[in-house]
């Protein structure tokens, strides 16, 4: 995992609450493996109109945009389905960090799973920053994960709380698995312990 | 020798304490997972396993079964069409060969949608912590499981040590009172509910469903409650295991047997919450008001009775809220005011991990026995065991004696995977969890309701309160 620690980048201000992840990324792709990369698959029905051509209307869409990596968003950002998909097609087009009030539990962890910094503001705070951006397109805002702050376009700072123990694995782009190993001997004795007062078990 | 007064605690506190590794100072917790469900959608999982080098630590504490792409008229794997689809199914049998956990294939009596599949099988019991790369992994609360959904990084993570990083969610008591009317089901329940707490209302909670309808609901309803307790956002929903709860486990495939069935059920009573148990939040629902429950929108908790009318996004305060329903009326192709049971309907589909066991399936036939299908209808089974029974009572006989279709165990038109979707403009009467847009298809319109209200719609053409058509007959 790519290690994260600070982010300066242009920001989409997203107005839509319950952007659950069949939007963010259709069922369809995610038959295509991980491996294979997920460019270009972000939102994608929902950036189209009937026809298929782009809606030059959904921000998404918008040039001044092509290379932002953070996004805005409003309420229970990333509802609904599991599909780590979600956070690839994120990820794999250039966004790392997204701000919201609220965020589906999975989606929340799968962000962190794959390098990227899911920051909860509150609603107002979310909602100025939108406004912000909205004013000024093509605004830059910072996602520290150092200090543990979001910089506004306006020099506004917030302060964000993210897990202690993601957060060190953000920083230091440490993987999960490898992290977990290290406590095989905590897990074994779990075991055994467990063979006793779960003996009703078949395993 | 006195005994030091326990605090009381809460089910879901029972269940986290019996599964704690260990904490760490920051205050992560590494949680055991005593059963791990799997599908052919967890390959991502697999493969990360696989490029990681790492083995499955258990096994045999490890199930899967094929549901998400197994197209609804192959019985075999030779009648794949679709050779993606094809190859997704075996690469599942190959990493079952590979790594050597239980495999339920398509050659199997087992196979179905895993979240019937594992209560089926006796592989959910009550206690457990169970896990599954599948946000509907609440279904196996309903038997008094922690059970919850987690992303393809997580499947990789429990396959290869058995245990997962959590922090404590908060603990929710939802209690529906009352008595439920006639015609009413456990979806009308979570509709309900969702309806009133919203698909946010659980997010960062473990939900125990309480009350006196939860007691009186048979095991298939408490099941759909459960499934879709993701749909409000929470994190796993439960209810307190019962004589109910154990009748049903009792002699299932991997249920313990003989004086490890006696000790299980000894264990087990000792579960449900505590009767001084605080929780976080507590909400009431009013079971005797839940009608039949029909969507209108693009999110389950835009929810109306069937008597009721597509609401007008102008009568919400929530500014963003309104502007989502604005969105949602168009997409839906609805105007305010407009009557449910004026909707036409283009497509009707019974089945999904949310309505696909047995009592659905008996609920949709009582509806549809000696009439006629006037829309196309697809009946699915959620497993080969749930099929057999049906085909055993002549179920299939009266779907397919309605002009319905019949098909083979799969998620099918939930989620469209297996090429079951609905054409862009289609309106469907569904009995699964998500009317996202988009979800059944690209453009598709999708109505959620429960299986009598489905082959309601089908047999009329339109959305119609089912207590009416039960009522003649």
């Amino acid at each position: 995992m790519e290690k994260f620690t600070k982010l300066t980048g242009k920001a989409v201000p997203f107005d839509s609450i319950n952007v659950d992840t069949d939007q963010i990324i259709p069922a369809p792709f995610l038959s295509i493996m991980r491996t294979e990369g997920y460019q270009g698959l972000l939102f994608h029905r929902v950036r189209r109109d009937k026809a298929g051509d782009m809606n030059p209307d959904f921000i998404f869409n918008k040039e001044i945009y092509a290379d932002a990596s953070i996004i805005v968003a409003d309420r229970n950002f990333g509802c609904g389905s599991s599909r780590e998909g979600a956070a690839w097609a994120l990820v794999d087009n250039g966004f790392y960090s997204v701000i919201a009030p609220s965020f589906g539990d999975i989606h929340f962890n799968n962000e962190m799973n794959n390098g990227m910094v899911p920051v909860r503001l509150d609603e107002a705070a979310c909602a100025d920053l939108r406004a912000q951006l909205h004013a000024n397109p093509g605004a830059e805002i910072t996602v520290d994960l150092e200090t543990n702050t979001v910089t506004a376009p306006n020099g506004d700072m917030h302060s964000f709380e993210i897990p202690d123990f993601n957060r060190e694995r953000l920083l230091k782009g440490l993987d999960e698995i490898d992290l977990t190993l290290n406590y095989t001997a905590q897990i074994e004795r779990f075991e055994a312990q467990r063979g006793q007062t779960l003996g009703y078990i078949d395993d | 020798m006195s005994t030091p007064k326990m605090m009381p605690k809460t089910m879901f506190q029972k269940i986290w304490d019996r599964h704690v590794v260990l904490e760490r100072d920051d205050g992560q917790i590494l949680l055991y997972v005593d059963r791990h469900l799997c599908h052919d959608g967890s390959r991502q999982g697999m493969s990360k396993l696989k490029a990681a080098g790492h083995k499955v630590r258990k096994p045999a504490q490890t199930y899967a079964t094929p549901d998400h792409y197994r197209p609804t008229n192959a019985k075999t794997i030779d009648d794949f069409k679709d050779d993606q689809m094809r190859g997704i199914v075996e690469e599942l049998a190959e990493n079952a060969e590979i790594f050597g956990f239980h495999h339920f294939g398509l050659d199997s009596d087992k196979q179905g949608i895993v979240h019937v599949v594992g209560p089926e099988q006796g592989i959910t019991l009550p206690g457990l912590l169970m896990c599954c790369g599948d946000s509907h992994t609440a279904t196996h609360g309903a038997l008094g499981a922690f059970a919850f959904g987690i992303g393809a990084s997580e499947v990789a993570h429990v396959l290869a040590t058995q245990t997962i990083w959590q922090r404590k969610p908060k603990a929710m008591r939802v209690s529906v009172e009352g008595t439920l009317g006639f015609g009413v089901s456990g979806k009308d329940v979570v509709l309900a509910i969702i309806g009133q707490i919203g698909t946010a209302g659980a997010t960062g909670h473990a939900v125990e469903y309480a009350g006196s309808v939860m007691r009186d609901m048979d095991m298939e309803g408490r099941l759909t409650v459960c499934n879709m307790t993701i749909e409000a956002g929470g994190r796993t929903g439960m209810v307190a295991p019962d004589e109910k709860t154990f009748a049903y486990c009792e002699g299932r495939e991997f249920a313990p047997k003989g004086d490890r069935w006696d000790h299980a059920v000894a264990d087990w009573r000792t579960l449900p919450s505590d009767e001084d148990a605080v929780f976080d939040t507590d909400v009431t629902v009013d079971g005797n008001a839940i009608a039949p429950m029909i969507t209108w929108g693009t999110s389950p908790e835009n929810v109306v009775p069937v008597t009721g009318v597509v609401p007008d996004p102008a009568d919400e305060p929530d500014l963003s809220r309104r502007k989502i329903h604005e969105g949602a009326l168009a997409y839906m192709g609805l105007t305010p005011g407009m009557r449910m049971t004026d909707l036409s309907v283009d497509k009707v589909f019974i089945g999904s991990c949310t309505n696909g066991r047995i009592e659905d399936l008996r609920a949709a036939a009582a509806v549809a026995k000696d009439r006629r299908a006037v829309v196309s209808t697809l009946v699915v089974a959620g497993s080969v065991p749930v099929k057999r029974q049906a085909e055993a009572e002549g179920l299939d006989k009266i779907f397919t004696a309605a002009g319905m279709e019949w098909g083979e165990p799969s998620c099918s038109m939930c989620v469209g995977m297996n090429g079951d979707i609905i054409q862009p403009g289609q309106r469907s009467a569904s009995t699964s969890n998500r009317n996202f847009m988009g979800r059944q298809g690209e453009g598709g319109r999708t109505h959620l309701v429960g299986p009598a209200m489905a082959a309601a719609a089908a047999v009329t053409g339109t959305f119609a309160d089912v207590r009416d058509l039960m009522a003649k007959k």
